[in-house]
């Protein structure tokens, strides 16, 4: 495992990069990070991932693998032995995937941008489908400390990113998840608890300003 | 390995057909149950809560939802005979990624083809066609994406082709002729008892596909 050589492409206040940064970070491997410009990408970006042209990319001894969640189960079969993330046994296995799954398709969704984007009705029904979603996912933590069990597994990789985009999607919609998913406030605070998490994921506010760029920059108010 | 083993499915859709393929191509015994989509079941209610949708593969009365997910469940419960997934990490991580952008790309694009009408319709096919190119550079010269076998991202793709001569038919363009190699691989499958076996006829498919035209009111 010497003279690994691992670089990430990625840009500091994407959700996705920050779930590859935490499974590095838990299995302690030593990285290079690199933030793209994404209105000037980069040579290595293009050519590592030319389908999409999106980070995160990891690029491991020169080899490209794209797309968060395969560079987190990547990363778990390559250093399998330091902090497991996906369990050994086949049915678990297909539930965690199940849950990251639904993560990516109902709480990182495209949906969840009118939240910031949109006013009135639309807004409101936005805000609602995004909180019921994640009682859903408050259900299936249920009583344990962690989605992965008594330690923090694939789910709880996959979902905490969200934790440093709360604020900004609490000031846009003015609402608090504290008070509609207590459970899942009190799940993120315990994996900040986690040096590997706290590390990985940038300052609220930091994210709140750099939404504000954004949505000037795309011309809403 | 041993227990019961149920498919929700519904037979036109090419998520259920990637299923049934996984549990033939491992000569797995399993009850088929067709659903009613506008009745669901209170099984299917019951087994997948959360999406209500279908296929659902139920082991020893445990669901597994997901269509991929449910592929490498086959794979990882089943796992001496008819490997799926190859066993090197970063060929793994390749074949994900293809079988991810066979669903981020071609069930959307061929929807639209299906679905809509002059401008939109000629930009959903033009970004179909280079879908398919993509896959077809993955391919290269290899007999199957999985190699010398049936691999993940076949599974994946493959009941698409059952709706290919629908989107040929409604979108006006023959895929053969864009992408000769997709298609000759398509047929190369097609030989393939566990693929042929778990495939509708195009016919019925078209014929499924005007039915829903009909109702969601699309000429």
């Amino acid at each position: 495992m010497e003279n690994e050589e691992v670089i990430l492409l990625d840009l500091w206040a994407s959700p996705f990069g920050m779930r590859a940064k935490i499974a590095l970070a838990l299995k302690g491997i030593n990285y290079e990070h690199r933030d793209e410009d994404l209105s000037n990408k980069s040579d290595l970006l293009l050519k590592t991932n030319p389908v999409h042209k999106k980070i995160p990319v990891l690029i491991h001894n020169g080899k490209p693998i794209c797309e968060s969640l395969i560079i987190v189960e990547y990363i778990d079969e390559i250093w399998p032995h330091k902090f497991p993330l996906l369990p050994l046994d086949p049915y678990q296995r297909a539930s965690a995937r199940f849950w990251a799954d639904f993560v990516d398709k109902k709480i990182y969704g495209a949906r969840n941008r009118k939240i910031r984007t949109a006013k009135g009705e639309e807004q409101e029904a936005a805000k609602e489908e995004l909180i019921e979603n994640l009682k859903l996912l408050e259900g299936e933590l249920g009583n344990k400390a962690y989605f992965g069990g008594e330690h923090l597994g694939y789910v709880d990789v996959v979902l905490v990113p969200i934790y440093s985009w709360f604020y900004t999607n609490e000031k846009f919609g003015n609402f608090s998840f504290e008070t509609e998913c207590p459970k899942l406030i009190a799940w993120a605070k315990r994996c900040f608890e986690q040096e590997s998490v706290c590390k990985s994921l940038p300052d609220q506010d930091k994210i709140y300003q750099h939404a504000l760029q954004l949505m000037k920059r795309s011309g809403y108010e | 390995m041993e227990g019961a083993v149920v498919l929700l499915d519904f037979w036109p859709s090419m998520f259920g057909m990637r299923t049934r393929i996984a549990l033939a191509e491992k000569g797995i015994k399993y009850e088929y149950r067709e659903e009613d989509l506008r009745n669901k079941s209170d099984l299917l209610l019951q087994m997948n809560p959360v999406h209500k949708k279908i296929p659902v593969l139920i082991h020893n009365g445990k669901p597994v939802c997901e269509s991929l997910i449910q592929v490498q469940y086959i794979d990882e419960v089943w796992n001496d005979r008819a490997p799926l997934l190859p066993s090197d990490p970063y060929k793994r991580a390749i074949a994900r990624f293809w079988a991810d952008f066979v669903d981020k790309k071609i069930y959307d694009l061929g929807s639209k083809v299906w679905k809509t009408k002059g401008e939109e319709q000629e930009t959903a096919k033009k970004e179909f066609i280079e879908s398919l190119k993509l896959l077809e550079g993955e391919l290269g010269d290899k007999a199957y994406f999985g190699g010398e076998n049936l691999g993940f991202v076949d599974v994946a793709l493959i009941p698409f082709y059952s709706w290919f001569y629908a989107y040929e038919k409604c979108g006006n363009f023959s895929i053969e002729a864009e992408c000769p190699k997709l298609i000759a691989w398509a047929k190369r499958c097609m030989q393939k008892e566990s693929v042929a076996k778990s495939l509708p006829d195009k016919e019925k498919v078209y014929e499924f596909v005007l039915h829903l035209k009909k109702v969601y009111g699309i000429e």
